[in-house]
């Protein structure tokens, strides 16, 4: 056991009854990785102390169930924080972006939407105008129409944009930096064992917060996603040092952080079991049993604040729920289905070469160096080329809601103008598989530039220094080609209703192409063309759409652009970002598959030197520090003397430098050649010696060892599975070297021809 | 212990917000307006279309008990009603309120702590101490020897300054930090690129 004391032996040593616990011990430091073994050792330790201690009293009673169900306490609190959370963002956010058209006269907290209810309007014709509501021309100039004030509404719609986008940035500059990005691929790394301090604080929290609403208010090309598993996880950090068991132990604290991101992704999309697949597939990297319940419960609770706060309603409790069409899909419509995840899959694959590339540039030449010009240039360009198109004028979300709606009898948009049979009456007519009318066509040339505009504008705005999520735009290109295909084979099927695959399932005169389960399909496939998500994917479209039918072409798109994404290359957007930025993350789904063995990768190499151990007895105060401060190796080997170099154990340079420090504050007699042993026992010393320091208690007994000729294939596995942070390499039963994680991702990364110099975290 | 400080701000912030909840359940008193059931009827033959509104509960919220004065006879009805759509709304206006004035107010007070941390405190600062001072509260702690290091984790154990200092110290605490994120993301691009 490497902390907590040996019991004090039967022959009384006055040092012993002294030892306890010295303070900031088994604690790490920032940017290095964290010990599972040790941790999890350190935790059952803890149970096992209170467990014996449950008898004594029924104080002691009430604090071991305490401890017992802290846990569901904190992952409640989590819960109930994300969800409140959210629902602020949620309404802030959809005020903040209307704000850019106008404002509501009778109550200026109300978004267009919300304006516009109570407006008295009854004819059918009118049912879209709304009189409180008044866009900016209309306020500043006096008129509502006319070339005037479409340049005055312009001229608004970009300085409300500017203002915002700037206002994040420079929020996210001057009071928390880590606020900016999405937040996923630090959170994959976080979990995996790493620690970044401040990532997951108080003040991140607030200022991701905050920014979050303007940066979407401001019209970029971002979504809320990303971020708000990252408010999640703040929550969950932040209620967990209100319990010892989870402030002290990291390993306890990442069961919470597992728990805290299922929270998040449920409710981003109202979608709890989603969630905690998520959690489950892209974030955690260990996911016990225990863990799925918590998360399962964090993610119930947080969707449970989230639908009592309902401002809106109940249509806005599944975000998109469209579905109260059922109609069916048919066996053919499986060709277009796997021709959209086809294109989910490219879109995927150049998303990820094109942003790595541009974010890469960012990092090592001066574009990196102007951060808020960046922003404001690419908030300004988005404005200008946004607003003339109206399907990238309104919020996102609410386009993709539109392109999810099949077009009813009560639609009114410009896509769902089509030709009617009927003789006078306008749009309204029963018939579906209706020939397109003018308005449709123009529709069609719109969605295709406003296609070609996200598919640009997404690669620079992924990686601003604003928070900025990816699911919103991946899911709009999507559901835009979708629905462009859906309308083109509708069309197809009017017009060739007599070939043989439309004649077999189509009848004329009813339902047969949906052009909205296309969209459907199309947002799946690219979301998961980027993300390379397949199950909770498909959950959490389902539950977004409410659509139990769809399954079937939902889980064929999905897999289809999983493979042709896989065919150009293997990792989704958040593994590239973890690679560009060199986390010390070990992949768990790739495969090692070199013959190398345990000694090709230890280190010391021939060329270095030699190996710097500690001997258990040898030593003075003087000389361990001196191999400290010479070297830059996070820890020791201990070794029973120079001559038989047979291990002892391993000691921290963390824990060693605290413990010297703390020996020299609190005992007396210390000087710099007192001698340092690790044994339990003093060494035999001349009478005028001054007093030894026993650091016995920091030394970790039980390090793991490999032997040379040990395939690297196990010792990876071993890496993976028990989540170690070094290992020791013997031959014959003596000390040689030392293989550490850094050295591992190195090896990876020459193995696989890409710079082992990009690993550059501890 | 360290803890405390850092657990009187977390209880602080859960009294606010249980506070903010309380005045939440307050303000959503129901307002007669954020109910009703909306009936759109399209247009039938020669009926123009309408639109109903009507402040019933869920049970009641279809075409019969909406639409009134019904526009068509008897025989009519059931085929006027089968195109109208009727949902039932339900929206809390009070919530909105408090959200967005609580999300403005924050905001402001964020932006306003802004500008005195970028603008006025070193124009003051160096009002009040001269230039040697304002040098000295900007050097960084780029701490390498680890000793230094074990120095600063035993010495938070045991610093019991008092109410003032405390304050003055915890914010200095929180500058250094955000100037050292504030390098790693901005200037050496070592997360978050």
């Amino acid at each position: 056991m490497s902390n907590g004391g040996g019991a004090p032996s039967s022959t009384t040593h006055l040092l012993d009854f002294l030892e306890e616990p010295i303070p900031g011990v088994g604690t790490y430091d920032d940017f290095h990785t964290i010990d599972w073994v040790r941790e999890k050792c350190k935790d059952r330790e803890r149970h096992r102390k209170i467990n014996s201690k449950k008898k004594e009293s029924a104080w002691e009673f009430t604090k071991s169930l305490y401890d017992a169900w802290s846990g569901w306490l904190v992952v409640t609190l989590t819960g109930l924080a994300s969800g409140a959370l959210a629902g602020l963002i949620d309404i802030a956010a959809d005020w903040m972006n209307d704000l850019k058209e106008g404002v509501c006269l009778s109550a200026m907290w109300f978004n267009h939407e919300q304006c516009c209810w109570t407006s008295n309007e009854t004819t059918f014709a009118e049912r879209d105008k709304c009189p409180q509501w008044k866009s900016w021309a209309e306020l500043i100039l006096g008129q509502a129409e006319g070339p005037g004030s479409y340049i005055m509404n312009y001229f608004m719609y970009i300085y409300w944009a500017l203002s915002f986008a700037f206002l994040a940035v420079c929020l996210v500059k001057v009071f928390a930096p880590y606020a900016c990005g999405s937040g996923i691929p630090e959170i994959k790394t976080i979990l995996s064992g790493f620690i970044i301090r401040g990532y997951l604080g108080k003040w991140t929290l607030m200022i991701k917060t905050i920014t979050l609403v303007l940066a979407v208010a401001s019209g970029l090309s971002l979504g809320k996603e990303g971020p708000l598993v990252h408010v999640a996880c703040c929550c969950g950090n932040i209620f967990s040092y209100l319990f010892p068991k989870y402030s002290k132990n990291e390993a306890k604290k990442r069961e919470v952080l597992s728990a805290a991101s299922a929270a998040g992704v449920s409710v981003a999309f109202g979608a709890p079991i989603g969630g905690v697949l998520f959690s489950l597939e892209e974030v955690s990297y260990y996911f016990p049993l225990k863990t799925l319940w918590r998360s399962f419960f964090a993610a119930l609770v947080a969707a449970f604040v989230l639908r009592s706060i309902n401002p809106f309603g109940n249509s806005r409790l599944v975000l998109f729920l469209t579905w109260e069409y059922h109609t069916p899909w048919y066996l053919f419509e499986l060709i277009p289905f796997i021709l959209l995840g086809v294109f989910g899959g490219l879109w995927g694959a150049f998303f990820i070469r094109a942003n790595i590339a541009w974010c890469r540039r960012r990092k090592s030449t001066r574009f990196g160096k102007y951060p808020v010009l960046e922003v404001i240039l690419v908030a300004a360009i988005t404005a200008v080329v946004a607003f003339p198109n109206p399907y990238t004028r309104q919020n996102t979300s609410e386009l993709i809601k539109e392109l999810f709606t099949d077009c009813g009898p009560l639609e009114s948009s410009q896509l769902c103008q089509y030709r009617s049979q009927m003789n006078g009456s306008k749009a309204f007519s029963d018939n579906p598989n209706r020939p397109a009318g003018p308005g449709v066509y123009a529709a069609m040339w719109q969605l295709c530039l406003a296609l070609i505009f996200k598919i640009i504008m997404t690669i620079f705005t992924f990686g601003l220094k604003v928070p900025s999520g990816l699911f919103i735009p991946s899911m709009a290109i999507g559901a835009i080609a979708g629905r462009i295909v859906g309308i083109a084979m509708e069309q197809l099927a009017y017009y060739h209703h007599d070939w043989f695959l439309f004649k077999e399932w189509c009848e004329v005169g009813a339902d047969c192409i949906t052009p909205g389960l296309y969209a459907m399909v199309g947002a799946a496939a690219c979301l998961g063309g980027v993300t390379r998500m397949t199950v909770s994917l498909v959950v959490i479209v389902f539950e977004l759409t409410g659509g139990l039918e769809y399954i079937v072409p939902l889980m064929a798109a999905v897999m289809t652009s999983k493979w042709v994404g896989d065919a150009f290359g293997r990792e989704g957007i958040y593994e590239a970002h973890i690679r560009l930025n060199g986390y010390p993350f070990l992949d768990a789904k790739e495969e090692f598959t070199h013959t190398t063995l345990a000694r090709d990768v230890m280190r010391p190499r021939h060329s270095d030197p030699p190996l710097a151990v500690l001997t258990q007895d040898d030593l003075t105060v003087e000389e361990l520090q001196a191999t400290i401060n010479e070297t830059s190796y996070n820890g020791f080997p201990v070794i029973v003397s120079k001559e038989s170099q047979r291990l002892v154990g391993f000691a921290l340079r963390r824990d060693i430098t605290i413990a010297i420090e703390n020996a020299r504050r609190k005992q007396e007699g210390i000087m710099l050649n007192s001698r340092v042993y690790f044994t339990q026992h003093a060494p035999t010393l001349p009478a005028d010696s001054p007093r030894p320091l026993k650091l016995r208690s920091i030394l970790d007994m039980s390090p793991f060892t490999v032997t040379d000729h040990t395939p690297m294939e196990i010792v990876v596995d071993i890496f993976r599975k028990l989540g170690l942070r070094q290992c020791l390499v013997t031959h014959n039963g003596r000390l040689l070297g030392i293989i550490t994680k850094k050295d591992i991702l190195r090896h990876m990364a020459q193995m696989a021809d890409q710079d082992p110099e990009s690993i550059m975290f501890n | 212990r360290r803890p405390t400080v850092k657990m009187k701000r977390v209880f602080l912030l859960e009294a606010l917000s249980v506070a903010c909840c309380v005045l939440l359940s307050q303000v959503t008193a129901k307002n007669s307006e954020d109910i009703r059931c909306k009936c759109i009827c399209p247009p039938y033959r020669d009926i123009e279309g309408q639109i109903y509104k009507q402040n019933v509960s869920l049970k009641d919220c279809n075409c019969l008990h909406v639409v009134e004065p019904m526009p068509v006879d008897g025989k009519d009805v059931e085929a006027y009603c089968l195109r109208c759509e009727c949902k039932y709304e339900e929206r809390s206006s009070g919530t909105i309120k408090v959200t967005i004035i609580m999300y403005l107010s924050i905001l402001g007070l964020l932006l306003l702590y802004m500008v005195y941390l970028t603008l006025l405190e070193p124009i003051l600062k160096r009002r009040l101490f001269g230039h040697s001072q304002l040098i000295q509260s900007d050097d960084d702690v780029g701490d390498q020897q680890p000793f230094a290091n074990a120095h600063n984790v035993l010495s938070r154990s045991h610093s019991r300054p008092n109410m003032l200092n405390k304050v003055e110290h915890a914010q200095q605490r929180w500058r250094r930090q955000v100037q050292e994120q504030r390098k790693s993301v901005f200037d050496r691009h070592v997360v978050l690129s």
